[in-house]
């Protein structure tokens, strides 16, 4: 037993800015309430956003369109690569075009649901009402989204749902919406708007008298670390899912931004709930880099198999129809091949664990086409999947058309994030989190087509509306510049760390510490987690964190571009991220969404939730390095939604 | 596999840059072009020495950073961006060259990573509707038929590479531009600012000192994307419309 998990639990955390009365009437009450900022002030306040995907395009975009000046930071060289561009499969909405029972009242059931009760009803109800919102957004765009011959949009169903509500650009969604984000955001630089720092990484947060003032970057071509002031700050800086190394994130994807505000107060909520997407193409060695996604949509179509045999290894082809094991179909004969992601995952790692798994080290299962094929016709097949096919033939070397495809679930959504409350504040005033980054919406499990929808709604409409309220109540003040003390202290830790990193010169590289946390994590903290397990991991965390220091080598220098030095950086938050993710694993002795404790499952292997001792979200307050943080608590009420064992069978 | 790599190191965009020669061992098919030269890297650094700068990212093909020209071709052999070109593509003992694009308007920051800022400068003057958020009307108010929605998404499809001014004879930026241009063109959201779009995105893209068109073709067959050749036509279709339609004003 470690220090670090003699956690205390301290005060409750509440969210203040969610207003009472019914749930559909929240977010009107909350605009009316909020104070406004006069337009012709608006110019004379900055805000800084952190990130380019789809929540800090659209946000950077907004916030400059009502006449703020923002200063907007991405790691990579253009805000157009943000990795939300990866996303495939669709955005969800409540439009109900399809006539086939939707509502705004549905979706909000659904994803309350999906993410087995451990999100905040007020929250996801807001996400439903706006869904509706960005589709005409992106419409006016010109995001070109999949068209019925009539001319209307088409759409599709998704895991976890009975509607057709998501809304599609064939297996490109997130790269159509983040354009559409990028060219708003575009439009803005070119008016002087936006201040864009691009291939700029965040390194610290300024906090001056309790309120968050600026952020510490680096100029990732130069070297040179620099300070930036505002009056708020937005971190979109995205999930962590980087932190087990094989993920389905971009590569340079990470958790400084978060970690850092973390560490300056920003309470962290629910870090081990993280999703593992089932429809993954397997590894296939140990020089695999990443892992790539293949849309869930392929769940409408495809079928998931094994042999019913252990170590059957004949060719897919050779197994006749009643010696495969549809094993989706056969425990949820209702939603099927559509089940959440959670379970398909966990699903597949049962029927692997059982020695029924196909492909090299039997770590994988079948989602096959043949069906489709001879219902739809390969041409409708192709129009439809086309782009993830040939992407899959091109990893694996092998034809989807004629062999059925080899799956595998891989780490590829991070639910856990910053605490913020209704108004997507963090504890840190005048620091708000949005999109990925944050923990709300999506409790312990997201559902397909949910995340496009969320980073969206944070950024074109929430944010910009409750921005406003603490702006007209934190009157700009001019306080602050590079020479204040706190700036210069948080300037000179960040120095330092970067100095240390390229002074131990050690003899192990970034990325093999990096593999080894991973490895760690996912051994531990992934699909199936237990007690034993956790706090094997949380002995062996601080001896990696240890032994990094004193083994780490990063070539080259501060002053130029050092790709390994940004690395190895990012390792030293994962190296303590990944303590509290176990540590919060630990602590939630019960199974719910994607966080499975072997020790709390049903007879039949499903994951049972322990509302009355659980059914609150864990914010985490920072307390030093490997030193024991203290849990605050947010009671979760469901006056709407009432938890129930959650049923796809 | 074991194979030579011929790669360009450049310290920095005002440095002078060679070609430097490393053997790697023990590199499997079904590797990645970035895997192999992660291990390369890896080598690298344990030898105290300057591993090699690389743009890349989302290692699946979309967000469009990854950037070499192998062997002479942008993206290597298969029509594909180099984070999905495997090495099974490649041969045991076979001599590899890796280089950054080459474009005057693509400046070399280091070794293999160029800046392709002009790109962002070319959409900033034109590439996007101006639709404010919170102004849009009902999305079935227009409908928008099949084909002009395919055609959009078709060159929607760019990832912003640069793989088509690599390619170039001239180092042009004419399919990235004519991709957008058409993309936004050919629907009715886009119509109102149709002529400004297409004249303000190719003056920026002339200002930005990218080469002039000779209608080579190379953009389009290095494409990871399949942006068709026809795309250049139709720009310069539109271009000549509104620069007819601005002379009757």
């Amino acid at each position: 037993m470690t220090f670090y998990a003699d956690y205390t639990t301290g005060e409750p955390v509440a969210d203040t800015k969610a207003p009472a009365g019914p749930v559909h009437e929240r977010w009107d009450k909350r605009r009316f309430e909020a104070k406004l900022v006069n337009p012709a002030n608006r110019r004379k306040h900055t805000v800084i956003v952190v990130g380019t995907g789809l929540a800090g395009g659209s946000a950077g975009a907004t916030l400059a369109e009502q006449g703020y000046h923002v200063i907007q930071f991405c790691y990579q060289d253009s805000p157009r690569r943000a990795h939300s561009i990866a996303a495939q499969g669709g955005i969800n909405a409540a439009k109900n075009y399809r006539n086939d029972g939707d509502s705004v009242h549905r979706l909000f059931y659904d994803t309350v649901k999906g993410g087995d009760f451990r999100a905040r009803e007020s929250n996801v109800h807001r996400l439903a009402q706006i869904s509706v919102e960005i589709i005409d957004q992106c419409v006016a765009q010109g995001v070109p989204f999949a068209r019925e011959y009539g001319g209307l949009l088409d759409t599709r169903s998704f895991g976890g749902v009975q509607v057709s509500r998501t809304f599609y650009a064939r297996g490109q969604t997130g790269q159509q919406l983040l354009l559409g984000a990028y060219q708003a955001l575009s439009r803005q630089i070119a008016a002087g708007n936006v201040e864009l720092h691009a291939r700029t990484e965040m390194l610290d947060l300024i906090v001056i008298d309790g309120r968050a003032r600026g952020i510490v970057a680096r100029d990732l071509i130069t070297g040179k670390i620099d300070t930036y002031f505002a009056d708020a700050v937005v971190l979109a800086s995205g999930g962590y899912g980087n932190i087990f190394y094989l993920s389905t994130n971009a590569m340079n994807s990470n958790a400084t931004a978060v970690w850092r505000a973390h560490r300056r107060g920003a309470y962290f909520a629910n870090p081990c709930f993280t999703q593992i997407h089932p429809t993954c193409i397997p590894r296939t060695g140990d020089h695999q880099s990443k892992l790539t996604l293949m849309s869930e949509s392929l769940r409408n179509d495809g079928r998931i198999w094994v042999p019913k045999a252990k170590g059957d290894t004949r060719p897919p082809h050779q197994i006749p129809e009643d010696e495969r094991d549809y094993y989706l179909e056969r425990i949820y004969p209702s939603f099927g091949n559509l089940v959440p992601r959670d379970i398909a995952s966990r699903a597949a790692k049962n029927v692997c664990d059982e020695g029924r798994g196909v492909g090299p080290g039997g770590q994988g299962v079948y989602l096959d086409f043949a069906d489709a094929i001879r219902r739809m016709g390969r041409k409708a097949v192709e129009a439809k999947y086309g782009n993830l096919f040939d992407m899959y033939q091109r990893i694996t070397d092998e034809d989807p058309y004629e062999v059925p495809m080899r799956i595998y679930p891989a780490v590829h959504y991070t639910m856990g994030g910053l605490w913020v409350d209704y108004d997507l504040q963090t504890t840190v005033p005048g620091l708000f989190a949005i999109g990925e980054a944050n923990f709300s919406d999506h409790g312990a499990n997201r559902l397909g087509a949910s995340a496009l929808m969320q980073g969206l709604a944070d950024g074109y409409f929430v944010l910009p509306a409750t921005i406003n309220d603490y702006l007209a109540r934190n009157p700009r003040t001019d306080t602050v510049d590079a020479g204040h003390p706190v700036v210069q202290e948080v300037l000179a830790e960040t120095e330092d760390r970067l100095n240390l990193l390229l002074s131990v010169d050690g003899d192990r590289t970034p990325d093999s510490f990096h593999r080894e946390l991973g490895e760690l994590m996912w051994e531990y903290c992934g699909m199936a987690r237990t007690e034993t397990g956790l706090r094997k991991a949380l002995e062996r965390i601080p001896q990696i964190r240890e032994e990094f220091w004193r083994r780490i080598k990063v070539p080259g220098t501060g002053e130029e571009f050092n790709q390994s030095l940004e690395k190895a950086n990012r390792i030293v938050d994962y190296l303590e991220l990944a303590e509290l993710m176990c540590l919060d694993a630990l602590h939630r002795s019960e199974s719910c969404g994607g966080h499975f404790r072997e020790e709390s499952q049903t007879p039949d292997g499903e994951a049972a939730r322990k509302d009355d001792t659980f059914s609150y979200a864990a914010a985490w307050e920072f307390t030093g390095t490997g030193t024991a943080p203290v849990l605050h608590k947010e009671d979760l009420v469901f006056e709407y939604v009432h938890p129930t064992q959650r049923s796809y069978a | 596999m074991k194979l030579t790599l011929r790669v360009w190191r450049q310290k920095n965009a005002d440095a002078e840059g060679a070609m430097s020669t490393y053997e790697v061992d023990g590199i499997s098919p079904d590797m990645s072009f970035l895997e192999m030269l992660d291990t390369l890297n890896e080598e690298l650094i344990l030898k105290g020495e300057d591993p090699v700068a690389f743009d890349h990212d989302c290692r699946e093909g979309i967000c469009g950073a990854c950037s070499l020209v192998i062997n002479g071709d942008a993206h290597g052999p298969e029509r594909t961006t180099t984070c999905q070109l495997h090495m099974r593509s490649f041969r045991d003992g076979d001599t590899i060259d890796i280089e950054p694009w080459r474009a005057a308007a693509f400046p070399v920051v280091k070794d293999l990573v160029v800046d392709r800022s002009a790109f962002d400068r070319i959409i900033q003057a034109g590439g996007y509707i101006t639709a404010p958020t919170g102004a849009a009307p009902e999305a079935h108010a227009t409908p928008v038929p099949k084909p002009d929605a395919d055609f959009a998404f078709e060159h929607a499809e760019c990832i912003g590479c640069g793989a088509c001014v690599a390619a170039c004879p001239n180092g042009a930026a004419m399919l990235f531009t004519s991709a957008k241009v058409n993309h936004l063109n050919v629907l009715p959201q886009g119509a109102p600012e149709r002529e400004t779009r297409v004249l303000d995105m190719v003056a920026q893209m002339d200002a930005e000192g990218f080469g002039g068109c000779t209608l080579a073709g190379e953009c389009a067959t290095a494409c990871p994307k399949g942006i068709p050749l026809m795309s250049i036509t139709n720009m310069n279709k539109e271009w000549l419309r509104a620069t007819r339609k601005a002379g009757k004003r």
